[in-house]
């Protein structure tokens, strides 16, 4: 007779937690059957080892329904790592929650040494009203908020500032074309030259490559590239493996659940793709209230 | 005729009836500060596509414009401060409704606006003759007392001012609400800030024109300025002086050819608009046709 769920979960948390001792010192990955989802980060050599992010046993949903359920993970300073599962796995989710836009249903995001304002972060569908009239040079100037507030004023070394930034994404020459004349790619690398101005500490990207060209996806993981060598730690959503697997040391792969998260190679072995892509995502009216409470 | 003799009668014409009438100097005056206040707040609300939640808002006023009416008779002070009350109740209260419960913002003012009007409409009705209701729908512009003239001048201010100060957020609000919400909270400030703006001179747009009218002064500037210019701020210039020059022409007409002057004043606004949609520079009809004909750039 099968163990009901729950029980199951269980179990596997405590042999988790067992196997996780036992092979902490050695910091390897290993994938068990069960409850691979608590396996302690492995971090990667010569990366900062600070702690900036902890998801303690964080669960997020919409109408009790939750779309990360108990999330156990940590984000370390000088991250670079790539947030990948299939569409409506709780990415987005997620980082909302690491904005404070989302309450958690149970658990907690807590920050290291860091706060709100160090954070940048750029949404999978802006709300930016590209009729407003308003230059690209202008627009990136908006960037400059954290150092100018409501009233400073814009000087030269600021619009020297600017310019580089528009040379670095490849919009030289079109700092004076409004934003409706902007294509939607030209768009995008101008949402990356803002982020340039920003100099945030980390930066959550929302499908940074949604319909760009592959011209531009090489421009701007240069950019992105650029900003983890300037210090900032990167959490990017991305669907393509291949650019996963070429760019991204690491790689978180969420499923409602975790997973698993670490060295991107072993954390897309097509046995973890498998099981990410066999959980069903849909509300079931008649769900049981979760048995996990607070097992952190 | 001479020719200098021919210019000093159109001179005169011109401005003959303000050097003669003091009620038609206050009603310059009246009207220039107006404009000046007015056409600004015109200009974001259509760039925020909000240019009937102006609209709305006019509406929204009513009710407390109307008891200040029942408490004080035709004091400005009372109804310009119930009209405040009543617009700035509805502008949070459908705010807040639509932010806390993720419903959008144009249902929730309408209802509230439209329950704010209603009951408007019930205490004028059970307290006041119709002559009163004219003068809060209509306003008048052609006799403007101290008070009033008062009361148009401080809004004036206050809105230059406020509008000063929060600028970069505005803008910023118009172009990216979530950029600025995650990175300040400025956010709620500059949207909230506006629309106490927008009541405010709807408010003191409701003394001189009438509270049907005074939204004809934001947004119809606003809607023409956009057919000649790109730049936000020649916008925002543009639309001062074709606000202003609306007034003039429609003080004019009405003095010579007695109609009642704000929709006089709102109807040459709306002419203007009419010529812009053919001929306007910036994505006129005409312009953008004789645009596709030319020859284009190599790059």
């Amino acid at each position: 007779m099968p163990l009901p769920f729950d029980m199951m979960y269980h179990l596997s948390i405590y042999a988790d937690r067992v196997i996780s001792c036992a092979f902490f010192l050695r910091g390897s990955t290993i994938s068990t059957a069960v409850g691979s989802h608590l396996l302690n980060d492995p971090l990667p050599a010569g990366l900062g080892r600070a702690l900036m992010l902890t998801f303690e046993n964080l669960t997020l949903g919409y109408d009790r329904h939750p779309a990360v359920h108990h999330l156990n993970a940590t984000i370390v300073e000088g991250e670079f790592i790539a947030l990948v599962g299939p569409n409506g796995a709780g990415k987005s989710t997620l980082l909302k929650s690491i904005l404070g836009q989302l309450t958690p249903i149970e658990g907690r995001v807590i920050f290291h040494g860091i706060t709100k304002n160090d954070i940048s972060y750029l949404p999978q569908a802006s709300s930016v009203d590209r009729t407003f009239p308003i230059t690209a040079e202008q627009f990136v100037a908006t960037g400059l908020w954290q150092e100018l507030g409501a009233f400073g004023q814009v000087k030269k070394h600021h619009r020297v500032r600017i310019h580089e930034a528009l040379i670095k994404v490849g919009l030289a020459g079109l700092e004076h074309r409004t934003l409706d004349a902007l294509s939607g790619g030209q768009f995008q690398r101008l949402l990356f030259a803002r982020k340039l101005m920003q100099q945030a500490r980390l930066l959550l990207l929302d499908e940074p490559f949604g319909g760009v060209d592959e011209q531009t996806v090489e421009d701007l993981m240069q950019v992105i590239t650029e900003l983890h060598q300037g210090g900032a730690t990167i959490v990017a959503v991305v669907h393509n493996l291949s650019l996963v697997k070429r760019y991204f040391p690491r790689a978180l792969l969420l499923s409602r659940e975790l997973i698993a998260i670490g060295a991107t190679a072993e954390v897309l072995s097509q046995d973890n793709l498998n099981r990410a892509s066999t959980i069903g995502f849909a509300d079931k009216p008649d769900a049981d209230i979760c048995a996990v409470h607070d097992h952190a | 005729m001479p020719t200098s003799a021919r210019y000093t009668t159109m001179l005169d014409l011109l401005i003959g009836p303000f050097i003669e009438f003091a009620f038609m100097r206050r009603a310059l005056l009246g009207t220039l500060v107006l404009s000046v206040s007015a056409a600004p707040i015109g200009v974001f609300l259509m760039l925020r596509r909000m240019s009937l939640t102006g609209d709305a808002m006019s509406h929204a006023i009513l009710p407390g414009a109307a008891v200040g009416f029942l408490f004080a008779g035709l004091s400005v002070t009372a109804m310009t401060i119930g009209g405040l009350i009543a617009g700035s109740l509805v502008a949070l209260l459908s705010g807040l409704t639509a932010r806390k419960t993720g419903t959008g913002e144009d249902s929730s003012l309408a209802a509230f606006y439209l329950t704010s009007l209603a009951i408007g409409v019930m205490i004028i009705s059970m307290s006041g003759s119709n002559v009163d209701l004219m003068h809060v729908l209509f306003g008048s512009t052609l006799a403007l007392d101290n008070t009033a003239l008062i009361l148009l001048l401080s809004i004036c201010a206050i809105t230059l001012i406020a509008l000063t100060v929060i600028y970069r957020p505005l803008v910023m609000e118009c172009i990216d609400p979530d950029f600025l919400k995650s990175i300040s909270r400025f956010s709620s400030i500059a949207h909230y800030g506006f629309l106490i703006l927008v009541v405010l001179n709807l408010v003191s747009g409701f003394h001189a024109m009438g509270t049907l009218m005074s939204v004809g002064l934001m947004i119809l500037p606003a809607s023409i300025a956009r057919f000649w210019v790109r730049q936000l701020e020649a916008m925002i210039l543009l639309s001062m002086l074709l606000a202003f020059g609306a007034c003039v022409a429609g003080l004019l007409f009405s003095y010579y050819i007695s109609v009642p002057t704000s929709p006089m004043i709102i109807t040459s606004l709306g002419v203007c608009y009419f010529i812009s949609i053919f001929f306007g520079l910036n994505k006129g009809m005409i312009t953008t046709l004789i645009n596709a004909k030319r020859k284009h750039l190599s790059a």
